[in-house]
This record gives structure tokens, sequence and C-alpha cells, in this order.
């Protein structure tokens, strides 16, 4: 019994016993420096410490005995160790492994401007491409104010680093898409078809971009749609150029949601007020609809369909170039429909699934005319007039799947790959006074598989290797590029990237229906970049080297010999913080660029590349005005003109050339919320007002010839300003707070 | 002597168990007595290790990490440089998520901390966030409200927001203060439903409330 007892006592007082175990020690990462706010942490007791800022520790525990002692500290790996807990003082030296995550690492960024509402490499969200003032709301005019971009007003699509329109690609969702502008209009840049507030995501890929995407030798845009709106609401919108109405339908469960727009866009009464240079002889018209649904599928799963639909038409004369008395009338009427379906998962642990498909269709009936005084339909039998009265009416179809399979590797590292199949058939149908329906189609199956490893080795050094094969069934050719890029963190928010790529690309359509004996165009990017981004200021350097092989020539006959070379030196500086409610950026481009295509008698600087190109864009917003300010300016030099003309053996030479004036637009836009904390109004207005090119500049963007040579005309805007005055109302939304918190 | 050894087993269990339950609650009360001070002294995420130490330890109890989430998220909010901001406030999510795991249910607390950490998460990036994060907290406002009428928390929070929204947009100081004064009420009337259950907010609301005039 006593003995029992003695045991029992003998057992209670230790676990009372006062002898203490004093631990204490510096807690650092694997390059020596300190760790503060680190919790230590005697497993299973309440016993630990919080390293203070130079890293040290030191606690008492009455502990005894095997414990483990664990480590914890937000963005390191958590440590731990058996320990054997003795009375008195036990220093432990502890070392932290740095968690590697998507925040602090380093990422490439040579090459790409990411426009995004979450990410934190965003130089752009989407409210800054709608309010830019010279954009008018169009995604494409919001980009032309990034370095790498020249200012092309003949013709649309993106001209970049000394690359052709047609060489920029834009993909909604991770699919290709086609006529994302609407229908070439001779002299006169069309707009992108899709309404910015589409897109909560924009990436803006100047060179060396993800083997993900390809068939575009000079950039790519890459738009990622909205999700789920916040609330059920409705719109409407009056403006100068039209009117629209929309309803979105979210689902009591916030799960699921549906929207239909509608578009009415006439601009007969903008022409009556505003007098423009060509005679629009049927007024540019567009009935424009809009479908959407969005699902959420599971707590990661996202479904999306967007569905678009358009009617438009328009027809407009200018004076022939090569008589006084006969007059060019063009006229034009477009169907366009797109449907894109896309699904996004967390499968498993580790792995994203992307699927995405497309289908789109697109018919231009065009019919040009040579008419006289009275506009009535003239028909000269010889050249130059016999070939401009015809008709051709072009069907362009495209079918797109792509899937895409990322697998996280060990921390942030991760492998991606996926293929992708686009069906495209292209069909056209002419006839002039001698040719009577000459029909041409052709059927691409493009097959594409890619593969592409993001690899960090440290949180300051990471890698992209990546790889494309392509397969185009029309041209029976095949092409494997490589795709790579590193990026290296520097100490104080700066960081330097490179990026390397090979990128082939198709020729046009107009091409490709007469023969499928060519090529793939190459070019060669080499891009070295330094970027230091706070949270205040954004300021980037970049310089470039882009080789271009295998490009288009139509003389002396269609070939692949053409060649040329892009280099540049580019600057971005955007600073949000430095003036209360007064945001800016300034962009510059240097760009030196040769190249011998088409019917080039030799190698030259394209007529679409200006040697220096700058803009600056001011954004200030008046508080208890409720409105906010825009303003952008751009300039760039000169861009070369020529006058090409054959000679009698068909060899082309240069039979004049020049370089236009120099190019200043100063845009002005006022966007006014007068229902601005009304917190419990029930509608939301926005009145924007808008003017291009204030100033009056005069822009040319080109010249046009006679056939003889003898007759030059400039090719300029069909007025020299743009005027817009609109209202937008939307019920069921109160984007007050919205609105003040992008401006807090 | 089989008896005797019982009852010792008995007493000891009962010791242990005893001073258990009081080492927890006199630990608990320590560190939630430090709440106010901590804020002020920049020892905050020292506290919040605290507590997680003591929910790690304990296992069974939602409070630990309850507080452990509040001090953490508390931590984020304050930050000047918004860099580590999302980490942190996905750290007092995490606490949070154990926190109603054990209390088996969303309560009127546990959905003043969610709305704190959206809004912390908002605070990263305001423009583009507004819609997502400036909602969910709105609405997890009102879900505290409505899980437990006299919290006064929900209501002071909703009056710290209106005071840091700018007049021209509907907040302000005047705005703010009818809030803050019906959360100072609140606050005299209200009575935790233990010693450890929460019961912060009402210095910050006096605070708030001599700020408005």
């Amino acid at each position: 019994m006593n003995k029992t007892f003695i045991t029992l006592t003998l057992l209670l007082l230790s676990a009372f016993s006062f002898a203490q175990t004093t631990l204490s020690g510096i807690i650092k990462d694997y390059k020596g420096k300190p760790i503060p706010g680190a919790s230590i942490t005697l497993r299973d007791t309440y016993d630990g410490a919080t390293s203070d800022s130079s890293g040290r520790y030191n606690f008492s525990t009455p502990e005894k005995g095997e414990k483990i002692l664990a480590v914890t500290c937000v963005g390191y790996k958590p440590w731990e160790q058996n320990i054997t807990l003795h009375a008195g003082q036990m220093p432990i030296n502890i070392m932290l492994k740095e968690n590697l995550d998507e925040l602090k690492a380093v990422i490439v960024t040579a090459g790409s401007f990411e426009a995004s509402d979450s990410k934190r490499t965003t130089v752009l969200n989407s409210i800054d491409i709608v309010t830019t003032a010279s954009a008018n709301a169009d995604v494409t005019a919001a980009i032309r104010t990034l370095p790498g971009t020249q200012q092309v007003g003949e013709k649309e699509g993106l001209f970049v680093r000394g690359g052709s329109g047609e060489e920029a690609k834009i993909f909604i969702d991770g699919t290709l898409v086609n006529n994302f502008f609407f229908s070439s209009v001779p002299d006169i840049a069309q707009r992108g078809r899709f309404n910015p507030f589409l897109f909560k995501g924009t990436v803006f890929t100047s060179g060396g971009y993800s083997a993900l995407y390809g068939q575009a030798l000079s950039a790519a845009l890459i738009l990622e749609t909205v999700d789920l709106p916040e609330r059920t609401s409705a719109n409407v919108g009056l403006s100068t150029v039209g009117l629209n109405a929309g309803y979105q339908k979210l689902a009591k469960n916030n799960k699921a949601s549906w929207g239909i727009n509608y578009n009415y866009t006439n601009l007969l009464p903008y022409f009556a007020i505003v007098p423009q240079k060509p005679d629009y002889f049927r007024m540019p018209l567009y009935h424009n609809a809009e479908t959407n649904f969005r699902i959420k599928t599971s707590r990661t799963g996202m479904l999306k369909f967007y569905g678009y639909f358009n009617y438009n038409q328009l027809g407009l004369r200018n004076q022939d170039i090569d008589s006084s008395t006969l007059k060019n009338a063009f006229g034009l009427y477009n169907n366009n429909e797109y449907a894109n379906l896309s699904y996004k998962e967390v499968l498993g642990r580790n792995w994203k699934l992307n699927i995405g498909t497309s289908y789109s269709h697109n018919l231009d009936n065009v019919n040009t005319d040579l008419q006289n005084q009275d506009n009535e339909n003239q028909h000269i039998p010889y050249y130059p007039y016999f070939q401009k009265a015809f008709k051709v009416d072009s069907r362009s179809q495209l079918a797109t799947l792509k899937t895409v399979l990322e697998k996280r590797i060990t921390g942030i590292s991760a492998v991606r790959f996926g293929g992708e199949y686009l069906w495209n058939k292209e069909n056209t149908d002419y006839s002039n006074d001698t040719v009577f329906h000459a029909l041409s189609s052709y059927v691409d199956n493009f097959t594409a598989l890619f593969a592409e490893t993001d690899i960090y080795i440290t949180n300051d050094l990471a890698a992209k290797l990546g790889t494309r094969y392509e397969y185009s069934s029309y041209l029976k050719k095949s092409d494997i590029v490589p795709r790579a890029s590193i990026a290296y963190k520097l100490g104080n928010k700066g960081q330097v990237s490179f990026a390397y790529g090979m990128f082939y690309q198709k020729p046009e359509r107009n091409y490709l229906l007469f023969s499928n004996k060519y090529l793939y165009q190459k070019a060669t990017h080499y891009i070295l970049n330094y970027q230091k981004l706070t949270t205040e200021h954004t300021f980037r350097v970049e310089a470039y080297y882009k080789k271009y092989n295998d490009l288009l020539k139509t003389v002396p006959d269609t070939n692949n010999l053409g060649y040329g070379y892009a280099q540049g030196i580019e600057l971005f500086w955007r600073d949000k913080k430095s003036l209360k409610n007064f945001d800016y950026w300034i962009s510059y481009s240097y760009l030196d660029t040769k190249r011998d295509y088409l019917n080039y008698p030799k190698s030259m600087q394209p007529n679409f590349a200006a040697t220096h190109t700058a803009s600056a864009v001011v954004k200030k917003f008046v508080l208890n005005w409720k409105t906010q300010f825009n303003a952008s300016y751009t300039f760039a030099t000169g861009r070369p003109y020529y006058n090409l003309m054959a000679d009698g053996a068909g060899k082309y030479y240069i039979a004049d050339q020049g370089k236009t004036v120099t190019y200043n637009n100063l845009s002005f836009s006022v966007n006014y919320l007068p229902r601005l904390g009304k917190k419990d109004s029930k509608t939301f207005i926005v009145w924007v007002l808008s003017a291009t090119n204030v100033l009056g500049n005069k822009l040319v963007y080109n010249y046009n010839y006679s056939a003889d040579g003898m007759n030059k005309v400039a090719v300029t805007p069909p007025a020299g300003r743009f005027y817009f005055l609109g209202c937008f109302i939307s019920f069921g939304i109160d984007r007050t707070e919205d609105v003040i918190n992008n401006n807090l | 002597m089989k008896k005797t050894i019982l009852t010792v087993f008995a007493i000891v269990a009962t010791v242990a168990a005893f001073s258990q339950s009081e080492r927890y609650t006199s630990a608990m009360k320590q560190n939630i007595s430090m709440l106010d001070s901590a804020l002020s002294n920049g020892k905050i995420i020292d506290l919040s290790n605290n507590f997680e130490r003591i929910a790690n330890a304990e296992k069974t109890q939602w409070l630990p990490y309850y507080y452990a989430s509040y001090c953490t998220i508390m931590d984020a909010l304050m930050r000047e440089d918004k860099k580590q901001v999302d980490v942190i406030a996905d750290k007092a999510d995490s606490l949070l998520t154990k926190a109603q795991e054990l209390a088996g249910s969303e309560n009127s607390e546990i959905c003043v901390i969610k709305s704190m950490i959206a809004t912390a998460h908002m605070t990263v990036n305001p423009p583009a966030r507004y819609m997502k994060y400036g909602k969910a907290s709105d609405n997890y406002i009102e879900k505290a409200k409505q899980l437990d009428s006299t919290n006064p928390r929900p209501v002071y929070l909703q009056g710290q927001n209106t005071f840091y929204t700018p007049k021209v947009f509907g907040g302000g100081k005047e705005k703010a203060k009818p809030y803050l004064e019906k959360a100072l009420a609140m606050y005299t009337k209200f009575v935790p439903a233990t010693d450890l259950s929460p019961n912060w907010g009402k210095s910050g609301t006096q605070w708030f409330l001599s700020q408005c005039d």
C-alpha cells in the first residue's frame, strides 16, 4: 500500500514539477535573413513563442521528455523536429525554406502585357480599357496606347513591332477568333466587334508568347470572358450612334446566369450633323445581338457560353483616282455569327482542365462600281477601269476545339499540355463584266499539339520551356517550334526576363484560295525585358530582335522568298499614386524594321511602320463633380509610302516614295455619374462625352496613286474629328461602390 | 488496496481534468485581455500564434481558432504594404474554417470575421475586386445580423466601412455616426455567452465615434 502510494505521489509530483526548460534561438531563411513573426510551438502544448524582428525567440516550458518542436510562418515551409527536453537552457537555431508561392515568385514578363482584374502582373485593368480617351470603348484601340503598337488608321488590326495587321491574332477563352474586327472598308480602319465589358482579363503579348498559342508571327491578344454577374440587372443606352438594351439574370442560388443584349447602330443622324469626306449612299447600320449563359458546375468548375450575331451594311463613294469625272462606289453587307463554349475545372489535387470550342461564320457581300457624276454605273472595258467594277461574296467558317491540361508538380512548378484542332473553310464567288461567278474555296484541317512547363528553381528564378507541333492538311506541311523564357528577380522589386521563340503562320486566305504550294511564314523572336512593379508605379523597358523568313512574295510569281527583320526598344511608365485621383501612363517605342515581301522590289521599311511612336494617357477623377476626365495623346513620326509600279518586264520598282506628316492625335473623354453616392437609387447612370483629334491635326495615313502614277491622293480619316455622346442606364445594380473603389 | 488505487486514480484524473480546463480558461483569458494592446503595440501576430497554439493543443475548442483568425485578419487589415495581404487573409480563412467545423455551424461571430476577410482581400485591388469581395463583405455583415440581432460587431463594422467611404459616395462621418451610436448602445446591452466568448469592438466603436465630432 505504502509503496504504491509513494509511487503515485512521485508520479504526481513529477507531473507538477517546476523544473523548466528554456528554448531559445534565431530563425533564418537559407540566405541568412532573419524571419520575424514565425510561430514556434511545442506540439500539443500551449508553450511557444513568436520570433521578433531580428528572428529571435525565447520561451520556457515545464514539459519534459520527447516532444516535437514545430515552426510555421506564412511564406515558408513548415519545419519540425523531435527533441528531448531537459531542464535548463536549450539553444536551437532554425532555418526555414521559402515556400515557392505565386505571389512572391518571379514571372516571365518579356513580351507580355497583362490587363486583368485579379492577377498581380496587371498593368491595365478592364476599366482602364473602357476609360482610355482615344479608345471609344474598343479593346484594341486601348491596346494601341501600349508600347510596340503602331497608329495605323487606314486598316484594322494590331500592327506590332514591324508586323502587319494579319500577324497579330486574337483569342477568346483560349480559342482563335476570326473576323474579330468588322469587315474591311478601303482606307478606313474598322472597330473590334466585341464589347470591352465582356472581358475580365486581357493579355497582350508583343512577342515570345506561350506554346499554347500559334499561327501569329507578331502578337497575340488573349481575352478572357467574365464569369457570373453580381446580380440580376437590366440596362439601356442611347447615344449619338444608336441604342442598346440588355438583361442579365442571375439564378437565386448564385450558381448560374443568362443574358441577352441588343445593339442598334445607325450613323445617319451623326453623319447629318458631322460631315464626312466620303459620300455615304448607304448609311452604316448595325444590328447586333448577343446571348450568354454561365454555370458554376462545382466549387471550381465553370461552363460559359457566348453567342454573337451581327448584320451590318454600308455604302460609300469616293472620287476615282484615275479620272476626274468618275467615282468609285463601295458597298458592303456583312453577316457574322460567333459562338464560344468553354469549360474549366480542377480535377483531383493537382490537375486542371480547360476545354474551349468555338464556331464562327462570316459572310461579306462586297460590290464595287465605277460611277459617273450622276451616280450611274459605268462599264469601261479597258485598264485600269475594267477591274474597278466587281462583286465578290466571301464566306469564312472556322470551328475550333482546344484542350489544355495542367498538372502541378512540386511547389508551383507546373506542366501544361494539350491539343488544338481547327477546321477552316473559305469560299469566294467573284464576278465582273467578263468573269461570271468564279468560285474558289479551300478547307484546312489544322491540328496542333503543345506542351509547356513552368519551372521554379527558387522564388527568384523561373523558366518556361515549351514546344508546339502544327500540321495543316491543306498546306500538307508540319512544323515544330521551341519556345523558352527565363525570369530572374533582382532585389528592389525589379526583375529581368528573356524570351525566345519561333512562330509560324499560314499565308492569308487571299493567297491560299488560289494555291496551296506555300510554306509557313516564319518569325524568330528574342526579347529582353526589365520591369519594376510596385503598387504605385510600373516601369518597363524592353529590347527585341525579330527575324522574318519565308514571307510571301507575289512578284515575279507567288513564293516564300520574302524575308525581313525588326528590332527596337520600348519604354512604359505608369504612375497611379503620385498625384491624388490622378493616373497616367506613357509609352514609347523605337522601331527599326525592313522587309522584302509581296511586291516590294527590295528590302525596305514597310508603310505600316513608324520609327518613333509615343502615347500618353491621363485620367483624373474629380470626386465632388462625380466626373472623370480622360485624355490621351499619341505621336508618331511619319510612315514611309511608296508607289510601286511594274516595268515592261513585270519587275516592280519604286516610282515614287515619301514620308507622311507626323501623326498627332489628342483625344478627350468625360464620364459623368450623376447618381453616384445615392445609395438608395435603383438606377445607375453614366454619361459619356468624347472627342478624338480635338486639335484637328491633319492625319495622313498613306497615299494612293493613280495607275499612271501621276495622281497622288492622301489617305485620311473620313472626318477630322469623331464625337460621341451617350447615356447608359443600368437598373438593379448600384455601382456606386464599384466607382468609389476605382478611385480611392 | 484496489479501492485506494482507484480512488487515487479518480482524484488524479479529476485534478488533471480540472487543471486542464482551468489552464485553458486562464490561458484564454490572459490572451483575450491582450487583444487591444496587441493591436497597438504590433504584437498581433504573436497573439495570433498564441491562440493557434492553444487551438492545436486543445483540438476541440472553436474559440481559440476564432481568436487566432481574428488576430490574423486584423494583421492583414492593418498592413500598409498589400503584397502579403492575400496570403495572410487565406491563413485567417483556414483558421476560421477550423473554428466553424468545431463550432458546428456558421454563427454570427464567424460571419463577422468572414466579412473582415473579404474586406482584406478587397483592399489589395479595390477597383477590380469590389464586385466580388465588397459584396461578399456586405453580405456577411447582413448574415451576422440575421443570426444574432443583438451582436453589436456587424453594426460596428458597418459604421467603420461607412466612416471610410468618401462623403460624395454616400459615406463619411455623419452617415457613419448613427451606425456607431447604435453599435455602442448594443455593446452596453450585449452579454457574451461565456467569459471567453467574443466581446471586442467597444473601444473601437468609441474611438470612431470620437472622430465623428
